[in-house]
């Protein structure tokens, strides 16, 4: 397929976990694992959909999300954001700082799959 | 006969002590017998000109006649009307002695009920804050979630995919072990931290309240402490009925703590003798003795119960304001809750360290009196120059006899209760009309 994902993600065996599922699915998997640095990981792996966490260490995912969208090169990338509370909160500050999709932890690999085909336009 | 709180009651209990009749009195205060009858029945309230023209025709003290012993009651009935709402038929708040005399049991259940009211809206707005911002919590729940998520996520891999190789098997394997033990562990420290804060905060009553209650009980006066070899803090707690909860003991064990130091510092007896010689002055003791003044108002706030006096009230709070001590003095109003007023000598010292500060104060309202209060804020720094300074700000409450005077300080006991309407400080609006 030959499609790129960016995971990033600070919790080292989630990482193992979903980048297993990715791959196997047929996708190139890169992962960076805090927030200081994370667009600079974005600009660099250059993927086809963005994995994001909201708690990061150094950075929040929301913040990452709004330097993103402000940036002419990475606005239009799709972002999946992934969050360990669930509250309507959050739902609502992920929509409003440009999130495409939004998944609590624990989440099903199946979603995460799903989702991730259906941002980067695979059938 | 306990003492009334009712100025009516007062008042006829004055007239016949002196042998007056109604007739006498009344015509003397140029008011009806009929009126001066509905007065010492509580049936009427009466204005202060006329208060001070039948405390003339009685040979007492306005204030004497005025205060009421029971305030607290009346505090708390006034609490209960503020929190009326508009949609409710609004309480006759003008009406609270006459409502007190008529039906004593339907107005001291009135006053229980607002006090548990308050106790439990403050219960539920700590918890709902708790949830909100408390950081342990926080972050306990979210240990939880990210290691669920890694074991489910890991777990639903090895059951579903079916030529898994063998290398990434046990990885996965290791990984799910490591996760279960720390969801476990997680989740336990959840459990035990909600259960120990449980107990402090669904009780019937905080803490401090507690700590109170134990305290009243002893007249705030810790005999067992005042020996020449007191014995240790715990001992003074030990088995007290009041203090059911850790946090109160630890409270208590504080207070027991500091009061040990406090009476070795200025044992029971050269004090008394110094107060009868000095008379009690603040300054003056804690210069004779060498010690400084939060040490003499907590010392004159602890003496034992003597026949007669007035015992010394006594409030502390800490730097953000907020009340830590409480020994209240009838007359004095001491908030349960929320903030007090801020034209307190107490909050006025907070803000000039180390500058003590004297006042006659005036307290608004019905049951209200006048008093010299005293006031020194302690700065502190436990952490030495690298940690922030504490600060420990006290007032200590004498009562001062005579009339209202032009220089006394106007105070309230907290806004929303209190009638100043036009007070400077005010924080909030009162529920109570203008003032007669």
């Amino acid at each position: 397929m030959g499609k790129r994902v960016l995971l990033i993600e600070d919790e080292p065996n989630i990482i193992e976990a979903i980048g297993f599922i990715l791959a196997r699915d047929g996708w190139q998997v890169a992962t960076h694992s805090e927030g200081t640095e994370a667009i600079e990981a974005i600009r660099r792996e250059t993927p086809d959909v963005v994995i994001l966490d909201v708690m990061l260490p150094g950075r929040s995912g929301f913040d990452i999300l709004s330097e993103m969208r402000a940036d002419s090169g990475l606005a239009h990338l799709p972002v999946l954001m992934l969050t360990a509370k669930g509250q309507v909160k959050e739902r609502e500050a992920a929509e409003r700082a440009g999130a495409d999709r939004f998944m609590t932890k624990p989440f099903s690999n199946a979603e995460v799959l799903a989702s991730v085909r259906e941002l980067g336009g695979v059938a | 006969m306990p003492r009334s709180a009712l100025t009516g009651t007062r008042i006829r209990e004055r007239r016949m002590a002196l042998g007056l009749k109604q007739a006498d009195l009344a015509r003397t205060a140029g008011i009806s017998p009929a009126y001066l009858n509905l007065i010492e029945h509580n049936r009427r309230n009466v204005s202060e000109a006329l208060l001070a023209r039948l405390a003339g025709a009685l040979a007492a003290d306005p204030a004497a006649l005025a205060e009421g012993a029971e305030s607290a009651l009346f505090e708390g009935l006034r609490e209960a009307a503020a929190g009326a709402t508009a949609a409710e038929t609004p309480p006759e708040s003008d009406r609270i002695e006459e409502f007190v005399g008529r039906f004593p049991g339907w107005a001291a259940l009135l006053g229980a009920r607002q006090a548990r009211l308050a106790q439990l809206e403050r219960t539920v707005e700590t918890l709902s804050d708790r949830m909100a911002h408390d950081p342990h919590l926080s972050d306990s729940l979210h240990e939880v979630l990210s290691a669920a998520a890694s074991v489910r996520s890991t777990a639903a891999i090895l059951a579903e995919t079916e030529d898994i190789d063998p290398a990434w098997r046990a990885r996965f394997h290791a990984n799910i072990h490591a996760d279960s033990e720390r969801l476990a562990e997680a989740a336990e420290a959840l459990v035990a931290y909600l259960d120990a804060s449980a107990e402090g905060e669904t009780g019937l009553s905080s803490p401090q309240e507690e700590l109170e209650a134990w305290l009243a009980a002893k007249g705030f006066h810790l005999a067992a402490l005042e020996r020449a070899n007191p014995p240790d803090p715990d001992t003074v707690i030990a088995g007290a009925p009041e203090l059911a909860t850790t946090a109160a003991r630890k409270l208590a064990l504080a207070h027991a703590a500091r009061y040990r130091a406090d009476a070795l510092a200025l044992p029971l007896e050269p004090f008394r003798a110094a107060l009868a010689e000095h008379g009690p002055d603040p300054a003056r003791l804690a210069q004779v003795f060498g010690v400084g003044l939060p040490v003499v108002f907590r010392r004159l706030a602890a003496l034992p119960a003597d026949a007669g006096g007035r015992p010394a009230g006594l409030v502390a709070c800490d730097g953000a304001g907020a009340i830590t001590f409480r020994r209240p003095t009838p007359g004095f109003a001491l908030p349960r809750f929320g903030a007090a007023c801020p034209l307190w000598p107490l909050y006025q010292a907070l803000s000039r360290p180390m500058a003590p500060l004297r006042a006659v104060v005036e307290i608004a309202g019905r049951g209200g009196g006048r008093f010299l209060a005293y006031a020194f804020c302690q700065p502190s720094h436990p952490q030495g120059f690298d940690g922030p300074q504490v600060l420990d700000a006290w007032m200590l409450i004498l009562p001062e006899p005579g009339p209202a005077q032009p220089g006394d300080l106007a105070v309230g006991s907290s806004c929303r209760v209190c009638p100043r309407e036009a007070c400077a400080a005010r924080r909030e609006p009162s529920f109570l009309a203008a003032p007669d």
